[in-house]
């Protein structure tokens, strides 16, 4: 179970898979996720789906290489196996037929958002997709993404391709001939803080999907604790999706720093072969 | 041989052991669990084994240990128990076999418990595994949700009666309660570990990382084939108090803090990948034995620590052992407290936890004085880390998706006293159906509940 099937590079720091894994594949929808471990001595994180096949048995990820375990795990390669992956964890993403929906992410974040965009279009929906990059080298699923939204609005901050410019500057742009009725983020949450706001000053109905710290993923520590519309709620059980204005960012921000130091040590020492 | 005074167990000094994960109390050596056997009455009538949850023939097994057969005193202890060298260390025998004894009446009682300990850890070292006779394989199929004691036990019972079981653990690692909970000096993982490949011997099988309600429901586990279901989910949901400034940095649960120490070994960061982060002042609110495991946890990786409770010491629940060992090891206890705020710094790292003094009023519905805030008592302490174990509630992923069980407004699943739920062929028991309780409950919960699917299961 859980075999690497396919694998290839979509960017520097981001690498896809195709893995095996049946059961999962069978059960999981649009905005779950998975909890992974890579090796014995390893820590558990959560990795979204970017899509799925229930035929085929496999699940697709897009994995960001921003500290050692998401290291290890682009390292697999075919053939090989993840230690442990629990899944499907969360609930699945509102797919409703909203009209007007756009979605936007940064960089890796947009294979979080793939197989949703496809239920969103399944069901109906006009949707955009704005995509923030450093550069045009930076970006990632663009071509897969393009082929099944209607409109693919790049942002990228030296304006190699598309605007130039921040992703959330792209979306205040299109807020303002465009009219909309649904908006979905995925990225880091100082960028999802923003378009919540945005959302809320046009009284648009705008998600967030957190990336909240996890452990077991099923509700049994709270790590993954976050305060929305002043309420404790844990974002694997209740989330990750939540109404973005009503999410408290600056608390997830900090909470998502917490273990800053450890994590880097971690990736030095990972470096230098450690 | 001294009827009065039990032979006394070694423990590891204080000052060691806070150093260490080490198993505080050391187990007796043979000739010092002879003589301890030797204190028994073998009463005609024993009352002792009316405390023991499961039913352990308790005189006969500890008539075995004085006539220095270990290999009778196993088999004996397996009949009704398969997890003994877990429960001979985890047990509140105080308030079960061992308070039960009559000799304790005027001397100490039995260690009936350190007895156990002896005669399971002696069979491990010595290869010596018992197992019952195993019926012939009836061919029909049970599944079992959770791999805690519960679990495990009900599985074992079933895999002897022919039932080909399988349990289904979320985790990557299998054991509940006993893996991520209960920390490695008073139960070493390889105990745990043991204890489960004696289960997996038995012919149960156990696959890991598999949530139930999510990867299958009930009724697919009915569509594939299993016969009936047991659900040993226990209460592994933590509550929070509720109180402004709780999801502050430095404010774990007391799962969490276990979970990451004792299953993911943070404390053997960076050699292993999850880290913990503890400060100098460590505050640990509640009473109970999580409470105690999360103090001793703490204060093994080097802090300061106190124990913040909003009654006072005769009304914890904790195992009196765990508090006085606690003591020795340097716990601080301050009673009658209870926090109502956090505050933090400009990182949003938990600095200061605001309190309000708390008085004893009349009793409530558990029998303890209910404790009540001292009007205009507040006061600050000052505090880097707070690890809150006020209590857990059951898992209820599996509740929610199953329409029709039926639960408390607790969040217990309902059983009756077959451990039958609302639901035809599914069963429950250990926490799941009671709240947090103990391992030995859990186990009997376990073991009724095999005897009930067998019934049903029979009759159909
Ligand atoms: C820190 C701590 C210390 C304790 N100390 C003591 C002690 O000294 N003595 C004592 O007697 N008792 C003690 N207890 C209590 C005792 O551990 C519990 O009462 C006992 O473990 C309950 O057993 P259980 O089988 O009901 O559930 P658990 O041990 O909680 O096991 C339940 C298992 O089910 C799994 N699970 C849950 N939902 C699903 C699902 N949907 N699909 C698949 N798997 C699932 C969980 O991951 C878990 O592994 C302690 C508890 C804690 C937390
Ligand atoms: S990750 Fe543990 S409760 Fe959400």
């Amino acid at each position: 179970m859980h075999e690497i099937f396919k694998k290839r590079s979509l960017a520097p720091g981001y690498t896809f898979f195709v893995i095996k894994s049946p059961r999962i594949a069978k059960k999981i929808e649009p905005g779950q996720f998975v909890i992974v471990r890579v090796h014995e001595k390893g820590e558990r994180i959560p990795m979204t789906i970017s899509d799925f096949d229930r035929e085929k048995g496999t699940l697709n990820m897009v994995v960001s290489q921003v500290g050692k375990t998401s290291r290890l795990l682009a390292s697999l390669e075919p053939g090989e196996r993840i230690l442990n992956m629990l899944g499907p964890l969360g609930i699945p993403s509102d797919i409703e037929s909203f009209g007007n929906v756009v979605t936007i992410c940064r960089q890796g974040t947009a294979g979080a958002l793939y197989s949703i965009i496809k239920a969103l279009k399944k069901a109906g929906n006009r949707v955009t997709c704005i995509m923030g990059a450093k550069s045009r080298d930076y970006l990632v699923l663009e071509n897969e993404i393009g082929a099944v939204v209607d409109e693919l609005i790049i942002a990228t901050d030296d304006g190699s391709r598309g605007v130039k410019g921040y992703a959330v500057s792209a979306l205040r742009e299109y807020l303002k001939k465009n009219q909309v009725d649904y908006i979905l983020t995925i990225g880091s949450s100082k960028m999802m803080k923003t378009v919540g706001k945005i959302g809320k000053k046009y009284g648009i109905k705008t998600k967030a999907s957190l990336g909240a710290i996890m452990l077991d993923g099923t509700g049994m520590c709270g790590a993954c604790r976050v305060t929305v519309k002043g309420n404790t709620r844990f974002a694997c059980m209740d989330g990750p999706e939540f109404d973005a204005d009503e999410v408290n960012f600056n608390e997830l921000i900090r909470r998502q720093s917490f273990f800053k130091e450890e994590e880097r040590l971690a990736m030095e020492l990972f470096e230098e072969g450690i | 041989m001294n009827r009065e005074r039990r032979i006394p167990r070694k423990e590891l000094p204080p000052e060691e052991r806070v150093k260490n994960f080490d198993e505080v109390a050391i187990g007796y050596m043979k000739e010092e669990a002879i003589e301890e056997a030797k204190r028994c009455l073998q009463c005609r009538e024993p009352r002792c084994m009316k405390g023991c949850p499961v039913g352990i023939n308790i005189p006969k097994f500890i008539r075995a240990v004085k006539e220095e057969d270990f290999v009778r005193a196993i088999k004996i202890i397996k009949e009704n128990n398969f997890l003994p060298s877990v429960t001979g260390r985890v047990c509140p025998q105080e308030n079960q076999c061992e308070g039960s004894c009559l000799l304790g009446k005027k001397f100490e009682p039995v260690a009936i418990g350190a007895l156990e300990r002896f005669v399971a850890d002696w069979a491990r070292d010595n290869n010596i595994i018992e197992k019952p006779e195993v019926k012939v394989s009836n061919g029909k199929k049970v599944a079992i949700v959770g791999s805690g004691p519960s679990g495990l036990t009900c599985g074992a019972y079933l895999a002897n009666l022919g039932y080909s079981v399988k349990i289904f653990e979320t985790l990557h690692k299998a054991g509940g309660v006993l893996a991520y909970g209960i920390p490695s000096f008073r139960l070493p993982d390889s105990v745990v570990e043991a204890e489960v490949e004696y289960v997996k011997s038995l012919g149960v099988e156990i696959e890991i990382d598999v949530l139930i309600g999510r990867i299958f429901d009930l009724k697919e586990l009915f569509q594939n084939g299993y016969g009936a279901i047991f659900l040993g989910t226990g209460a592994g949901l933590p509550r929070f108090p509720d109180v402004p400034g709780e999801n502050l940095n430095g404010i774990y649960s007391a799962n969490e803090f276990l979970f990451r120490v004792n299953l993911m070994k943070a404390h053997l960061f960076p050699e292993y990948d999850t880290p913990i982060k503890i400060g100098r002042k460590v505050v640990v609110i509640g009473a109970g034995n999580v409470t105690m495991d999360s103090a001793r946890v703490a204060r093994r990786l080097g802090r300061d620590v106190t124990v913040v409770y909003r009654r006072t010491e005769v009304e914890m629940p904790a195992r009196k052992e765990e508090v006085e060992h606690g003591k020795q090891e340097g716990l601080e206890f301050r009673f009658l407290v209870s926090p109502v705020a956090f505050y933090g710094d400009e990182q949003g790292n938990v600095k200061i936890m605001r309190c309000i003094k708390m008085k004893l009023g009349e009793p409530d519905a558990s029998g303890r004085r209910r404790p009540e805030p001292v009007e205009g008592s507040e006061f600050d302490m000052n505090v880097d880390t707070v690890i809150i174990a006020i209590g857990q509630s059951p898992n209820r992923l599996i509740p929610m998706s199953t329409r029709d069980l039926q639960i408390t407004r607790r969040g217990t699943i309902v059983v009756d006293e077959h451990e039958k739920t609302s639901i035809e062929g599914v069963f429950a028991g250990g926490d799941a159906t009671t709240g947090q309780a103990t391992v030995i409950a859990a186990m009997g919960s376990g073991k009724r509940a095999a005897e009930s699917i067998h019934r049903y299961l029979s009759s159909k």
